[in-house]
């Protein structure tokens, strides 16, 4: 039975939910606001910088300087590319590991989550003399494989838990009717899956385009993306604060722009199976 | 088509494909500061002059650190052209990492390069980086405020007494003007920029003869409390989390009564599109205490060639240029004679229109020759360097020390807890570096 709620409670949960949401909010809006400024105005005090002038200087600064074209570009193939191949190995192992459980199954998915635990830069120089040996350095089919790495414990954790909640008598029934492996996993538990897969499409390209470790030291000036241009603005001598506001912009725009449209998705991919 | 026109048009489709084959793409790897932006913006006339073209990465200087010494040290061959600090020059250099840049032509000039600057990119007699800009540090003062409170401007290097004296009077915060802005943010680079020299100022030292850490000696003690009595007396709010971009804009605002700072920032102070207070700011010596050795910091910001490089002739042809009496003059011409690069050549301080344009000029030459890394304490030491020690450990004593420091600022702990962690780490890491015994 549904549990009543007076007004004055929904009232309070809402204002709680909504200050809640714009502290998170907060320095978005922020770097938002400094990048409509001017470098002198966006280091003033708080109020000084509400009440100054607004400008578009920055971003034409910025468009004038870097290639923001050529960053987006990599950028979206970089987080697009490691998110669909690793779908390709993930959906078969979580397959296996959620359908056909084996002995160590439990202990595998621990393992592959515990790569997760390891500080990235203790692998920095193993993975760049591979990647020099390879001549894949600043390349983004490099960047790609090692994204792809870096995400596949996750794919592969949160597409086990999806399948885990599909029933396996399902399954089972598409194979008394003759369906092969390939029919089964694509027509029957893929269809059955999709919000949970799209969730975690959406969440690795999201993790993809905001990883900033591995695409700032295996590139130059080939394959480097949006983490890339936001770097080129930082710096502790000289005021950049507008200017890195306004690359900063630039670079979150897109996949903010894409995490509100599918936010009904992410969510309803996130809380899957969470209501029976 | 006669035979003459055939074989003219043959030469020039070699000639094109020859210059086409010659050319070649450089990468070259800097940090984000106007200096790099205007080398940016002029790069396309050398690309114009030799036909080879430049892949700019720009990264922020810690970042940029990184990135460069993983390549380097891997071999990595990613940059032809790395834009690397005075400290790191001549510890790369003596690990064979750089290309010796001694051999730029006779054209470029040597001898114009101020012989500090020059000591401090070389290793075992060789030059390994090329200085883009130059630096030391002096004191921004306000004139009016220095006025109202009937106070002359120091003809002498003062001491550390003496500044705090000044400060007291001209303290002001009823009316939002701070006494002194100093750098509080933690890092080697950032409030140890201005705590290292203040510690050779009061006779301190990072290491005795032996390498043995000294960060609990008496000297140390002295600067520290006297750093941070001064900072939380005369000092702005939050001034643990300020660094140079922070206290840069509170003293162009107006909050700030004096500064003790990199010369390179005299520019933007000047520039009354940037600065509040651009008519009413003068300078004077970073003061001295017990002594007036290593009281000025050196820095430089410089053109190296990594040895993995595959185009070191082409890379050498642009840091020739880009470091050149020409390039400087381009620069003044095309940008504003304020703009030009500081700190690097004598030519750029006989040159009249500089001299008219930055009236900080020679105060900053002062300082740059004043600065002498390889004397910088009162006592005697094994390394140089004035703000920082030029061994490939002090980066991380550097940035723990800079924690605690900070973190005493803070009031997070006491000054004595904070040297003595420092030393116990300082030591620690010199042991197992095996300097120690």
């Amino acid at each position: 039975m549904a549990r009543a709620v007076n007004t004055s409670r929904k009232s309070l949960n809402t204002a709680i939910a909504a200050t809640l949401g714009l502290i998170m909010f907060f320095p978005v809006l922020w770097i938002l606001i400094l990048s409509f400024k001017s470098e002198i105005d966006a280091v003033r005090s708080p109020w000084q910088v509400l009440t100054a002038g607004w400008t578009m200087e920055s971003y034409g600064a910025v468009q004038e300087r870097s290639d923001y074209f050529k960053h987006f570009m990599n950028s979206v193939t970089i987080s697009l590319g490691s998110t669909f191949l690793g779908l390709l190995i993930a959906i078969p192992a979580a397959w296996a590991m959620a359908f056909v459980p084996a002995k160590r199954t439990k202990d595998v998915l621990m393992w592959m989550l515990s790569t997760k635990m390891l500080p990235p830069v203790g692998v920095l120089v193993p993975i760049y003399l591979i990647f020099r040996n390879l001549g894949i350095l600043d390349t983004r089919s490099g960047l790609v494989i090692v994204l792809m790495l870096m995400n596949l414990p996750i794919i592969i954790w949160m597409l086990y838990t999806y399948f885990r909640e599909i029933p396996g008598e399902i399954l089972e029934a598409a194979r008394m009717d003759g369906a092969s492996l390939r029919e089964e996993v694509l027509y029957v538990l893929t269809p059955m899956a999709i919000p949970g897969m799209a969730s975690t499409v959406l969440l690795n390209i999201i993790l993809s385009w905001n990883e900033a470790f591995w695409t700032l030291n295996l590139t130059a000036a080939q394959a480097a993306p949006l983490t890339a241009f936001i770097a080129s603005y930082s710096s502790p001598e000289g005021l950049f604060y507008a200017k890195l506001s306004a690359a900063s912009i630039m670079a979150i725009a897109p996949i903010l722009i894409m995490g509100w449209f599918s936010q009904k998705q992410l969510v309803r991919g996130l809380t899957f199976g969470a209501v029976k | 088509m006669n035979l003459k026109s055939a074989l003219c048009a043959v030469s020039a489709l070699v000639s094109v494909t020859a210059t086409a084959a010659m050319a070649e793409e450089l990468t070259i790897a800097t940090v984000n500061n106007a200096d790099m932006i205007i080398m940016q913006k002029l790069s396309p006339k050398w690309e114009e002059a030799t036909g080879n073209t430049l892949n700019w990465v720009v990264l922020e200087e810690n970042v940029l650190r990184q990135r460069v010494t993983t390549d380097i040290a891997t071999k990595g061959g990613s940059f032809d052209v790395i834009t690397i600090g005075a400290y790191e020059a001549p510890i790369w250099g003596a690990q064979d990492w750089l290309v010796a840049l001694d051999d730029l032509g006779d054209d470029y000039d040597y001898e114009d390069i101020f012989e500090p600057v020059r000591n401090g990119l070389s290793a075992n007699g060789k030059l390994y980086a090329v200085p883009f800009y130059a630096e030391s540090s002096f004191t921004f003062y306000r004139t009016d405020l220095f006025e109202a409170a009937g106070i002359e401007k120091p003809t002498e290097q003062i001491t550390y007494d003496q500044f705090g004296e000044i400060v007291a009077k001209v303290h002001d915060p009823d009316n939002g003007i701070y006494g002194t802005c100093q750098r509080g943010k933690a890092g080697w680079g950032e409030n140890m920029a201005f705590v290292g020299p203040m510690v050779n100022a009061f006779g301190g030292r990072w290491f005795d003869e032996e390498w043995n850490p000294t960060i609990d000696s008496p000297e140390w003690h002295n600067a520290i409390n006297y750093y941070v009595d001064l900072m939380n007396n005369y000092g702005p709010p939050g001034a643990s989390s300020n660094g140079h971009n922070e206290n840069r804009a509170l003293f162009a605002d107006g909050k700030c009564a004096t500064w003790v700072d990199a010369t390179s920032a005299a520019g933007y102070i000047f520039n009354p599109n940037e600065s509040t207070v651009a008519d009413k700011t003068d300078f004077f010596q970073a003061p001295k205490q017990e002594t007036s050795n290593g009281t000025g910091w050196f820095w430089a910001w410089a053109l190296g060639i990594p040895t993995s490089s595959t185009k070191v002739d082409v890379a050498k042809d642009f840091v020739a240029w880009a470091t050149s009496k020409e390039y400087i003059e381009l620069v003044g011409e095309s940008e504003g004679w304020v703009a030009a690069p500081p700190g690097t050549r004598t030519s750029t301080y006989e040159n009249e229109a500089y001299l008219e344009a930055a009236p900080f000029a020679k105060t900053v030459e002062t300082s740059i020759l004043a600065a002498d890394p390889s004397n910088p304490t009162r006592d005697p030491v094994p390394y140089t360097g004035i703000q920082f020690v030029a061994i490939p450990e002090f980066q991380g004593i550097g940035n723990y020390v800079g924690q605690q420091v900070s973190a005493a600022l803070a009031g997070q702990q006491s000054v004595d807890q904070a040297l003595a962690n420092s030393q116990q780490f300082a030591v620690r890491e010199m042991t197992k570096a095996g300097y120690i015994k």
